[in-house]
């Protein structure tokens, strides 16, 4: 029965993520309508030679299908990321934007872009994951140090998030002139203006990869329900699920960050609202987390290119004004709790 | 069955537990007694390898702990910790299940064997009429006995239990502990009652200063002297017909606090 509801779930999310799909495609400044972006998919794939504007079918194909398939990406992932820190860490606020990965990417970009590092060579991405990287590791560790409890590690990733962030107003303080200042901002609040194929085809192996082995560690995350100890004596490998899945999810989120800027709340709120509706078996809360991410962040980057004519406002911002108001709740929930 | 070998253990430059040797045999119920930080959370945590000692080995039918995988030593040896809490919506259910997870692999199916095994164990504790209820509406003994049906759905060999009678009714204590000993387990647990250690153990080890002061059947460990220098109470020890040993404490009739306010009140 309840087998049988997930699956029906899962079909419709998939549903859902396919029309998602072709709207996201469809809507901008020239909105273009579904059958049109269906066939230019298929111009493309099938060389079904339909005959459309072949404007229309490259505006579909090499901005808005690689854009909103990046958006599907980053939400799936990052939702996933949310779902394992959250069990591993037992602290139902730890998500990777909270555990500092974003400020740490923000910190190598700028760090690349401003202060050059890297002569050149390195581009703001690979400068984004590795600041990505740095940071989580040093959150990560100073929580272990602090004794893994789960307020210590909020603590960790707010000090974490505050130096770097700290450490990125510096940068940009000082070297930046009014036109770069600006552009960074845009990237810190989170930017799929950018996104070309390239960028989907190293996103979407990542995020299959990390979604594959979460999936295959499901009962196992299970298994945390209790705390790590509790975890150990059912028979858990402790230290090698949290150093396989902290860093899956670490390189996710890294990866998607470094793309398209730090997007906050998805890796929190997604899985909480999932939570509500599906429980917490990991076995239907991980692959409805990603589909919901997806589809959430798909929608995110209509709004965003939607809100105002002519303009896109950062995604981050999207995600914030709905994000933050469930953040707050999620704390009054929690005290009652 | 489980052999411990000098164990020692320690927090940075602190011992909690020195040299402590002792051996379960199949199917005996032994407690585990002392006072409060005493070490017996500890030495249950060594027993059941979720600690590595610093000295000496814990063995399980003759082979070290490190050198049996996880997963199967959680198939022969389960623990039930103090207080271990959640803060998700989840149901009792859901918790006992947890207990098949040793017997799972990642894309092993859920069978009716398990609901079954589930259902078998939450009826042992009294559960199954509450299986579906939500862990936050449980009571402390409502939870501690979710927590037992976990271990036992992780049909074990050997049950080791930390003061597994907390926050239970004296009748839940009581039926809990008999409960356990019907199971045909072999069982360690750390007992806060000495009288429900008397009741129950096949043998009792104590446990003083992090040190084994004592392992032995009821009768020869719970003496009035044993009691006084390891507990610091005075209390008298009886044996009934049965062979079965009762304690009764001793207090002083008036506390002196107690005794000079009243004369104080007197003097008024």
């Amino acid at each position: 029965m309840i087998r049988l509801r997930f699956s029906l779930a899962l079909l419709a999310g998939g549903l859902v993520l396919l029309a998602a799909l072709a709207i996201g495609a469809g809507v901008g400044e020239t909105a273009i309508p579904p059958d049109v972006v269906l066939k230019a998919v298929a111009n493309r794939l099938w060389v079904a030679g339909y005959p459309i504007d072949p404007i229309d079918e490259g505006v579909i194909w090499s901005y808005r299908l690689s854009r909103t398939l990046m958006a599907a990406c980053c939400g799936a992932g990052l939702a996933v990321s949310g779902v394992v820190l959250q069990s591993l860490l037992r602290n139902p606020l730890a998500d990777p934007y909270v555990m500092g990965i974003s400020a740490g990417a923000s910190t190598g970009a700028v760090a690349v872009a401003l202060l050059g590092l890297g002569g050149g060579v390195v581009s703001m991405s690979a400068g984004a994951l590795a600041g990505a990287l740095l940071a989580f590791g040093f959150v990560i560790l100073l929580a272990l140090k602090a004794g893994r409890s789960p307020v210590m590690v909020v603590l960790a990733g707010v000090a974490g998030s505050q130096l770097f962030n700290a450490i990125t107003s510096f940068v940009v303080a000082r070297s930046a002139n009014a036109e770069q200042a600006r552009g960074i901002l845009f990237w810190l609040l989170g930017n799929l203006s950018g996104v070309r194929w390239p960028d989907v085809g190293l996103a979407l192996p990542v995020l299959l990869v990390g979604m594959a082995l979460c999936l295959w560690h499901v009962r196992v995350l299970d298994a945390f329900l209790f705390g790590s100890s509790s975890a150990a004596a059912l028979g858990v490998s402790v230290r090698r699920v949290w150093v396989t899945l902290i860093g899956a999810s670490a390189v996710m989120t890294a990866v998607m960050v470094s793309m398209v800027g730090s997007i906050g709340f998805v890796g929190l709120v997604v899985p909480h609202a999932v939570r509500l509706v599906a429980g917490v078996s990991h076995g239907r809360l991980l692959p409805l987390s990603a589909l919901c991410g997806a589809v959430f962040l798909i929608i995110a980057d209509v709004v965003s290119r939607a809100l105002i004519t002519g303009q896109v406002v950062p995604i981050g911002v999207v995600t914030a004004l709905v994000g933050a108001p469930v953040f707050a709740l999620l704390l009054i929930r929690g005290r009652t709790a | 069955m489980l052999t411990a070998e000098h164990l020692g253990w320690g927090l940075r430059d602190r011992a909690i537990l020195q040299d402590i040797s002792l051996t379960v045999q199949a199917g005996e119920f032994v407690g585990l007694i002392g006072p409060n930080g005493s070490g017996k959370s500890s030495l249950l945590a060594l027993l059941a390898g979720l600690r590595r000692p610093d000295h000496g080995t814990v063995r399980l039918d003759g082979t070290p702990l490190p050198a049996i995988p996880r997963r199967l030593l959680a198939q022969r040896l389960a623990l039930v910790e103090q207080q271990a809490q959640t803060q998700e919506r989840v149901t009792v259910r859901h918790v006992a299940g947890l207990g098949r997870t040793p017997h799972l692999g990642a894309f092993t199916p859920w069978s009716p064997q398990d609901t079954a095994c589930v259902d078998q164990a939450l009826a042992a504790v009294d559960l199954l009429d509450l299986a579906d209820r939500d862990w936050s509406g449980l009571s402390g003994g409502e939870r501690q006995r979710a927590h037992i049906a976990r271990a036992l759905a992780q049909q074990p060999e050997l049950l080791l239990l930390d003061e597994p009678t907390n926050h239970l009714d004296i009748a839940h204590q009581l039926g809990l502990l008999d409960l356990v000993r019907q199971q045909g387990l072999t069982v360690v647990a750390a007992l806060h009652d000495l009288n429900h250690a008397a009741l129950f153990c096949d043998r009792i080890a104590v446990l003083h200063h992090g040190r084994l002061d004592a392992f032995g059947p009821p009768a020869e460990i719970l003496t009035p002297d044993r009691l006084r220098r390891v507990f610091a109470v005075d209390a008298v020890v009886e044996t009934d017909a049965d062979g079965l040993c009762h304690i009764r404490y001793r207090v002083p009739r008036r506390p002196p606090m107690l005794a000079a306010a009243q004369k104080e009140l007197a003097r008024c």
